[in-house]
């Protein structure tokens, strides 16, 4: 088994499998159907460090669990932060959750964007959808060490401008000088005066030296494929390219197989991945 | 429409995106069929409906395409930016546009005279296929790009 139980030493467990209980200490809406939870022990103990990336699995008591990525800073111990859409009954009951609620948590599983790989290079960062959640850890610590990387893009799509979320958080971004942020949505009424269409219509105005970029994908699979075969036709290399997928993750140890993706299991060799090593499973009709 | 400001040719129509790498006596053909507009936030470039007598190279600013909805709000189902064209419906019958194109802050065209440019286009198959080919990854964008919006992919 692949998860080492001390990063999961919180209030007492020592199980990979066990939930250790967490309250919600702040639930904020990002848009209609989305959430976004924070989480600290009952105790107020330090939460496990985990690596940009991963994701926990959280337990709606009486009723399951779901895998949700963690979209908090790296840094900060005395919280878990997810980023929820309503989208089923787990997820649904997650997001109507206040204050004060008590969730179970499990975790952090999973493997993280390589960011090492990405020192001393520029990144392209593009997310789809609920894709810049699992994304916002790594902005959070390339902003922290924002000598170690060469120009930061981030492009960023949603099926329209009320489905953006950390609206404000981008804004502030935006105003860095660091980081360069470009957002587009699928449609938009006419009280947007940003982009629309897909994201890899706005990768020409990316600025970046292709060979020397590493790109981390995040959002709907055929948006990844998409943006992966757009920045290899302008040359950024296969192997600099890391998509995270999204599978039905149950056990998240690599044991009960319904995250299998061709011969990896989503949830223990990823959820991040080379997309030089699974483009092929990609392609595939049926995996 | 709103009227647009002719504007003197400050900008290099050889070297807009679309054009640099047609055979230069053929860009030159074309250039002698455009000119340059402003247009301000808000204006109507193109109306849906109404005749298509011109193909639209950006220079500069943001174009909205949006598609008129009886009793709906318009919605913009893509932006345009510079270096990059709108309009094809002046290159098939019934040469109608088939959105409206409004511009999101103060933008600068080519514009050029659809009607010369299918008879340019006819005289010079051979570079008129070029065109076509330069043309054609416009309207596959446009494609996927509806394609996505149909699919729901960010929704879903």
């Amino acid at each position: 088994m692949a998860v080492d139980a001390s990063t999961l030493a919180v209030e007492g467990s020592t199980s990979p499998v066990l939930p250790v209980p967490y309250v919600v200490r702040r639930a904020s809406r990002e848009t209609a159907d989305t959430v976004t939870l924070v989480l600290g022990t009952e105790r107020g103990r330090e939460t496990p460090r985990f690596r940009s990336g991963q994701f926990n699995m959280l337990y709606v008591f009486g009723m399951g669990e779901v895998a949700i990525s963690i979209s908090g800073d790296l840094e900060q111990r005395d919280s878990l932060v997810h980023t929820v859409r309503a989208a089923g009954k787990i997820t649904n009951a997650l997001t109507e959750m206040s204050p004060g609620s008590t969730v179970g948590v499990r975790g952090p599983y999973g493997s993280g964007w390589p960011l090492p790989r990405a020192a001393g290079k520029d990144v392209v960062i593009v997310a789809g959808g609920l894709g810049l959640p699992p994304l916002r850890p790594a902005i959070y610590d390339m902003l922290r060490h924002r000598d170690r990387y060469g120009r930061i893009e981030v492009i960023y799509g949603a099926r329209s401008p009320k489905d953006l979320v950390y609206y404000g958080e981008i804004q502030s971004w935006r105003a860095l000088p660091g980081l360069r942020f470009q957002t587009t949505v699928d449609a938009a009424g006419r009280d947007w005066y940003g982009d629309v269409g897909l994201v890899t219509a706005r990768l020409p105005d990316a600025r970046f030296d292709p060979p020397n970029t590493v790109a981390f994908l995040c959002g709907p699979e055929i948006m990844m494929k998409l943006t992966a075969q757009a920045l290899e036709a302008r040359g950024v290399p296969a192997g600099s390219i890391f998509v995270s997928l999204e599978r039905n993750m149950k056990c998240a140890v690599g044991i009960c197989g319904h995250c299998q993706f061709g011969p990896e299991f989503v949830c223990r060799d990823g959820p991040v991945f080379s997309y030089e090593e699974i483009r092929r499973f990609l392609a595939v009709r049926e995996v | 429409m709103t009227k647009p400001h002719t504007a003197d040719r400050s900008s290099s129509f050889s070297q807009h995106p679309f054009v640099r790498d047609l055979p230069p006596p053929f860009a030159a053909s074309m250039e002698r069929l455009a000119v340059e507009r402003k247009y301000e936030a808000g204006d109507l470039l193109l109306r849906e409906g109404e005749v298509a007598h011109e193909f639209l190279l950006l220079i500069e600013g943001k174009v909205a395409l949006e598609a008129v909805l009886p009793d709906r709000p318009r919605l913009t189902i893509q932006t345009v930016g510079p270096g990059e064209v709108v309009g094809w419906s002046w290159l098939a019958a019934p040469y109608r546009w088939r959105l409206d194109a409004r511009a999101l802050k103060p933008t600068r065209v080519f514009s050029v005279d659809s009607d010369r440019l299918r008879t340019l286009l006819d005289e010079n198959p051979v570079d008129g296929y070029r065109f076509l080919l330069r043309l054609l990854p416009v309207i596959a964008q446009r494609l996927e790009n509806t394609q996505f919006q149909l699919l729901d992919v960010h929704g879903s």
